[in-house]
């Protein structure tokens, strides 16, 4: 059975972006110096990003981009940057049982995996047809109707989140610290 | 799945399935970078890390099992705001932590073990 050019362009990008996302995943957890491995974060998220955009979720997409990449990595970078000291290559960056994590993960994959395989051997891909044509429409329209509640919900989680870490993040007074001695 | 040529025919005709076995391998990358990093950062990279894979998982599950036009994507807004809620406030724990005591290993966060 031979296969035309074209039904080889889906499954070599999806292959390519798989091997991005999970290279440089796996780049992020072996690299020492911490700095690389945020660096490598930000690929990943790029390959997922992309992963999206073949699942026909472009809107999703561009929200990771942002958030992401755009808030959370950047984010990362300069918590790294603001804790110069501890991305300092003498320092060691493993615990000491590294071995059994790594054990753990790859158990966690195989039963996944085993699940999955009992679950649905193929399961057919629905074509790229989305009803209505516009999948963000419609996102937006749930968004508003059916999922308002836990939408409202969420933001005021963010709110809430952004003031616990605004408080956690500030320098603590120093009336405070002359007041009791620590 | 037994002859060669069925297997590449697994292998090309591209399903949810195989979206979800590279979200496993993204969700297990993440769980063992959690699990042996001493750096409290780079835990916190590895969360975002499953947290991703999850999102895949959505949107596989989403387009494999028929849910409701656009739900796993609403699902998948959710995730990440509470991904950035969980990056905010982490690494503003950090740093505070940092403040404290110079160092970012999780294994020099005892202060509440009794």
């Amino acid at each position: 059975m031979s296969y035309s050019l074209s039904e080889l362009v889906r499954p070599l990008i999806f292959y390519l972006l798989s091997f991005i996302t999970l290279g440089s995943a796996f780049m992020v957890v072996v690299k020492r110096n911490i700095f690389h491995s945020a660096l490598f974060l930000i690929l990943s998220f790029f390959g997922v990003a992309a992963l999206f955009i073949t699942l026909d979720a472009e809107f999703l997409a561009a929200v990771q981009v942002l958030v992401y990449i755009g808030a959370i990595a950047i984010l990362i970078l300069f918590a790294i940057m603001l804790t110069r000291r501890i991305s300092d290559p003498l320092v060691r960056q493993t615990t000491r049982s590294y071995i059994l994590g790594a054990f753990v993960g790859a158990l966690i994959l195989f039963f996944l995996i085993f699940a999955l395989l009992q679950l649905s051997p193929t399961t057919p891909y629905a074509p790229q047809t989305v009803e209505g044509g516009d999948a963000t429409y419609s996102l937006g329209e749930l968004l508003m109707t059916n999922y308002l509640i836990p939408f409202e919900v969420i933001s005021v989680l963010l709110v809430a989140a952004l003031i616990g870490a605004i408080i956690l993040a500030r320098p603590e007074k120093r009336t405070e610290k002359r007041g009791e001695k620590r | 799945m037994s002859s060669p040529t069925e297997f590449l025919d697994t292998l090309l005709n591209i399903t949810p399935t195989h979206y979800l076995v590279v979200a496993f391998a993204l969700f297990a990358i993440g769980l063992a970078g959690v699990l042996i990093r001493r750096n409290a950062i780079l835990i916190l990279m590895g969360i975002e890390l499953m947290l991703n894979s999850s999102n895949i998982v959505l949107l596989a599950a989403g387009r494999s099992f028929g849910l409701q036009e656009q739900s796993a994507g609403v699902f998948v807004v959710f995730v990440i705001t509470i991904a950035a809620a969980e990056a905010i406030v982490g690494l503003a724990l950090i740093l505070a932590c940092y403040r404290k005591w110079r160092d970012v290993s999780a294994d020099r966060f005892n202060l509440m073990k009794w």
